[in-house]
């Protein structure tokens, strides 16, 4: 069963890095945004580097999440291969637990510019025990995120996976208050963001790595939000029977 | 010993219903040639009977379980759509990968030498021909050492010799035991490999016999013959159902040729050349199928 769930790992990560453009592309975007909007604007507070860079793992947590899982598994669906698979004898856990463990991969190698940069050319700090807590807060983090992929992917077909991450995308990263400092939001954003799973996973973020006290309202919301695109995701995959056909 | 069988199995899409109350057995041993027009159903069945769909009513079993139990699927092949191979995989790979999901697969070096994939074991599968390709998806089939092997459209694209070698392969397979679901656009290929020969149309079994029996239901022969350009109207001959021209010569369709024979010699049609066939698989075909 394990070396089954690493072999489905494996043959997705190869599959992913043969086309390097893909890779690069995951990691392009949150690696840019902390060189166009962190580095300039907060690179020399210490604290505020730190509460950024935080925001923009999040950041890329969050957009992984949502393309890999909602768009990777729609087009999955889409191709015969995937029923063929689903014809080997193996439960659906194995191939399940191989595309987390290939999304987390891909997601480490989009968080690490981030982390590097904030490193490198700001004044972020955080230390040793620190990073390892931030390691474990955006895993907690990513977990909203991971169900609502999983979910757009199996209940859409591709091109409507993609508008929906997209448009899903937006108002969680700047209604959940990513693109601030903690409290420095405009005051409509720090109003609804406590409700968004956004909030709750950088807050605890910020948590790991700075000064930061978590609120309830945003934790009771994270958790609200983890049940329930867990439970949508669970409802989308025993729907799914495969890419509908004549 | 029953390898596969459906009991009075439906399967509804929406309104439309695929399949209507099918009951059909897979005993160990032969090819069963599935035959169908588009749309009749046979993906459908082909699906439920692998696991990948449920019946909307009726009971499916392989090996005595329910296919979506993976353990039932442990003496199955199947072979994926030549479309769908992943294009980054190398062919090797896309062999382990599916070998990992066996208890005791074939070695790669035997499957790659008897499907010819030896000198691109090493090309990603997005570079194969469509030959090629269609030869590693079927080559997916044997890897789990199965019992029971789906084909679906097996050759379509192969040429002609490729397509004998795989026919080659497919009786090899069954000559030691195994036992093939075929379903094919080619007739031809059906009449080559099967055994016994289902017909499907409107999601029912029309028919479920042997080839020969198959092709004796339409119960009809054909007598082909060339006549002279004297008599290029023939006499209106008494239990004549059909006549066809082609290439100079004649085709008459009749329940019963010998009949016909005795009847031409004494109207006196001259006549050389003369051919007496059962009808072809195709012909019986579209007559079960109603076209």
């Amino acid at each position: 069963m394990s070396s089954l769930v690493l072999t489905h790992a494996r043959f997705r990560i190869l599959e992913t890095a043969r086309i390097p453009i893909a890779v690069l592309g995951g990691a392009f975007f949150p690696a840019a945004s902390m060189l166009f909007f962190v580095v300039p604007f907060a690179g020399d507070d210490p604290a505020g580097a730190t509460y950024a860079t935080a925001s923009m793992v999040m950041f890329a947590v969050m957009t992984s999440s949502l393309f890999t899982y909602g768009v990777g598994v729609s087009g999955d669906r889409a191709q015969p291969w995937d029923p063929y698979t689903r014809t080997l004898p193996a439960g659906p856990a194995a191939a399940f637990a191989g595309r987390i463990l290939s999304g987390l991969t891909f997601m480490a190698l989009s968080l690490l510019p981030v982390v590097l940069i904030g490193w490198l050319f700001t004044a972020a700090t955080a230390t040793a025990g620190g990073l390892l807590l931030s390691v474990a807060a955006v895993v907690a983090g990513a977990l909203p995120f991971t169900f609502m992929g999983l979910a757009i992917g199996y209940a859409l077909p591709m091109k409507a996976a993609l508008a929906v991450a997209q448009i899903v995308f937006f108002p969680l990263a700047f209604g959940g208050g990513l693109l601030s400092a903690p409290s420095q939001a405009p005051s409509f954003v720090e109003t609804i963001a406590p409700y968004l799973p956004t909030r709750g996973a950088v807050e605890l973020v910020w948590a790991a790595v700075g000064d930061f006290h978590v609120s309830a309202t945003s934790m009771i919301s994270l958790a609200a939000w983890t049940v329930a695109m867990a439970a949508l995701a669970a409802w989308a995959f025993r729907r799914d029977e495969g890419a509908r056909f004549s | 010993m029953m390898l596969a069988r459906t009991v009075e199995v439906s399967r509804r899409y929406g309104d439309t219903l695929a399949l209507d109350r099918v009951t059909l057995d897979i005993p160990q041993g032969g090819v069963v040639g599935l035959l169908g027009p588009n749309g009749a159903g046979k993906s459908t069945l082909i699906n439920l009977l692998v696991g990948l769909r449920r019946p909307t009513s009726g009971t499916v079993e392989l090996f005595g379980g329910d296919p979506r139990d993976p353990a039932s699927r442990r003496r199955i092949g199947v072979t994926p759509q030549e479309t769908g191979l992943p294009s980054t995989l190398r062919v090797r790979e896309c062999l382990e990968f599916v070998a990992r999901h066996f208890p005791d697969p074939v070695p790669h070096g035997e499957i790659l030498d008897r499907f010819g994939l030896n000198d691109v074991a090493r090309r990603q599968t997005g570079a194969l021909s469509g030959g090629q390709k269609r030869r590693l998806a079927v080559a997916l089939a044997f890897v789990g050492r199965p019992r029971l092997v789906f084909l679906d459209e097996p050759t379509t694209g192969l040429d002609v010799q490729a397509r004998r070698a795989l026919w080659d392969a497919v009786r090899t397979f069954a000559d030691d035991g195994g036992t093939v679901l075929l379903t094919s656009h080619y007739l031809e290929e059906i009449e080559a490999l099967a055994d016994r020969v289902v017909v499907i149309g409107h999601g029912r079994v029309l028919a479920d016999d042997t080839v020969e029996a198959i092709r004796g239901m339409v119960g009809i022969h054909r007598v082909t013959l060339t006549t002279g350009p004297e008599a290029a109207g023939l006499p209106g001959l008494p239990g004549v159902v059909g006549v066809e021209h082609a290439d100079g010569r004649t085709s008459l369709l009749t329940p019963d040729a010998d009949q016909l024979v005795r009847d031409l010699v004494h109207a006196g049609v001259p006549f050389r050349g003369l051919q007496v066939q059962p009808t072809t698989l195709e012909e019986a075909f579209l007559t079960l199928t109603g076209k």
